[in-house]
């Protein structure tokens, strides 16, 4: 298991793939991916890298954030966010990641939080019918009508579909595919809708319910002095699975 | 201009690298050469085909833009929109220019016949003046052939003028 990246969703957008044919695509940008901490199986007792993403002012962030950025030697992230992964996949602390972490074609799950909609009534929140516009029906055209049943059960049952927040909770989008992979602009192109507001953070990690490709580096596509591996992943990518493992 | 602008304008700019799009209007005549590929597997093959009609409107932004062309074909009126920037469109030739007042030609769907003409766009017409003087100046010089050859000078010289 592979760490995922803490990435930004800047929008849709469209590309016009090699056949001519049009994709509806969202552009999600990594700026400043570093590895903040690292928990380790002696220590913490499961295995997970602390990734944090975006900048931060100093005098903005919490003394204990100071302290915990200043252990791994990072600048302070905006947001931070744990990975779990394999013992063979950890990654060094202050190590910046990729975006060529991904490989074009491989299939990613993205974990964000839904666009908030407040307190709504059940036809926008459940699509219910709500009730007739005339026919003696008064002020509760929008109701959801009957809850339950009489004396047995005499309860309303769990999971009753009623009116309640909507959105703003966090929602994962499964296998959405990588259409391309920027490297120069540190954007990932994932075929499809991403959850949240433009702007919003999202957790881009590996697909879980599809195979990882073997091209895919391990473990992880680092930036900075993989340099020269960076461009040979783009050729071929498979070369630079072991350049990363010698590096870590 | 935020990444996801830059971006897009990157991406038209590999998109037309090797293709001209010539600036049309609602109202302008145009072929569209549309790339068409027929079977599938060994006997697969692309060939071009030459759609031809009146533009009725344009739409969208950035690398979303695209255009409607209408034409009567065998006595029925067709619409086919285009994404500007497809790669299925071979090339985009503008074969005249008409003079409308309006951005979208949506009237001449209830038109046809002698109603539904378009008149050629005049070339001192303000829209189709280059804006800078270089280039106006060089004008005149193409003057002497047809009226749509001229309009299509003096657009390569505003487009050269520009880049």
């Amino acid at each position: 298991m592979r760490t995922g990246l803490i990435a930004q969703k800047l929008g849709c957008s469209r590309v016009f793939d090699e056949n001519g044919k049009h994709v509806p695509v969202t552009l999600l940008k990594v700026d400043g991916c570093q590895v903040v901490a690292v928990q380790t199986e002696e220590k913490n007792g499961y295995t997970a890298v602390q990734l944090g993403a975006g900048a931060k002012k100093a005098k903005n962030a919490t003394k204990a954030e100071r302290g915990h950025f200043a252990k791994a030697k990072v600048e302070p992230k905006a947001k931070v966010a744990e990975f779990r992964v394999s013992p063979e996949n950890l990654i060094e602390v202050g190590s910046e990641l990729c975006v060529s972490h991904f490989v074009p074609g491989q299939y990613v799950d993205v974990v964000g939080t839904t666009i908030g909609k407040g307190y709504q009534g059940v036809m926008k929140r459940w699509n219910f019918g709500g009730l007739r516009a005339t026919h003696g029906v008064s002020i509760s055209h929008r109701s959801p009508g009957s809850t339950g049943q009489r004396q047995s059960p005499g309860r309303v049952f769990k999971n009753k579909k009623m009116a309640g927040q909507m959105g703003n909770v966090q929602r994962t989008m499964p296998n959405l595919r990588v259409v391309q992979v920027d490297t120069e602009m540190g954007l990932i192109l994932v075929e499809g809708n991403v959850p949240g507001h433009k702007g919003g953070w999202v957790m881009v990690k590996d697909a879980v319910k599809k195979e990882l490709p073997k091209d895919a580096p391990k473990p992880a596509g680092l930036k900075g002095k993989g340099k020269p591996a960076e461009a040979a992943a783009e050729e071929a990518p498979a070369a630079e699975a072991p350049a990363a493992e010698a590096q870590a | 201009m935020n990444d996801l602008q830059k971006f897009e304008q990157e991406h038209i700019k590999k998109l037309i690298a090797e293709k001209k799009i010539p600036d049309f209007q609602p109202g302008d005549t145009v072929r569209v050469n549309v790339k068409i590929t027929e079977g599938s597997g060994k006997t697969e093959r692309t060939r071009i085909q030459a759609y031809e009609g009146v533009c009725i409107a344009r739409g969208g932004k950035s690398v979303h833009q695209n255009f409607t062309v209408r034409k009567i074909s065998y006595g029925e009126g067709v619409e086919r929109v285009f994404p500007l920037f497809s790669p299925s469109i071979e090339s985009i030739e503008l074969v005249r220019r008409g003079s409308v007042r309006r951005a979208k030609l949506y009237y001449l769907r209830d038109r046809s016949g002698k109603s539904a003409r378009i008149a050629e766009r005049a070339r001192d017409d303000k829209r189709n003046k280059p804006e800078d003087t270089s280039s106006e100046a060089a004008a005149p010089a193409a003057d002497a052939p047809k009226p749509e050859k001229a309009a299509k000078a003096e657009k390569t010289e505003k487009k050269a003028a520009a880049g």
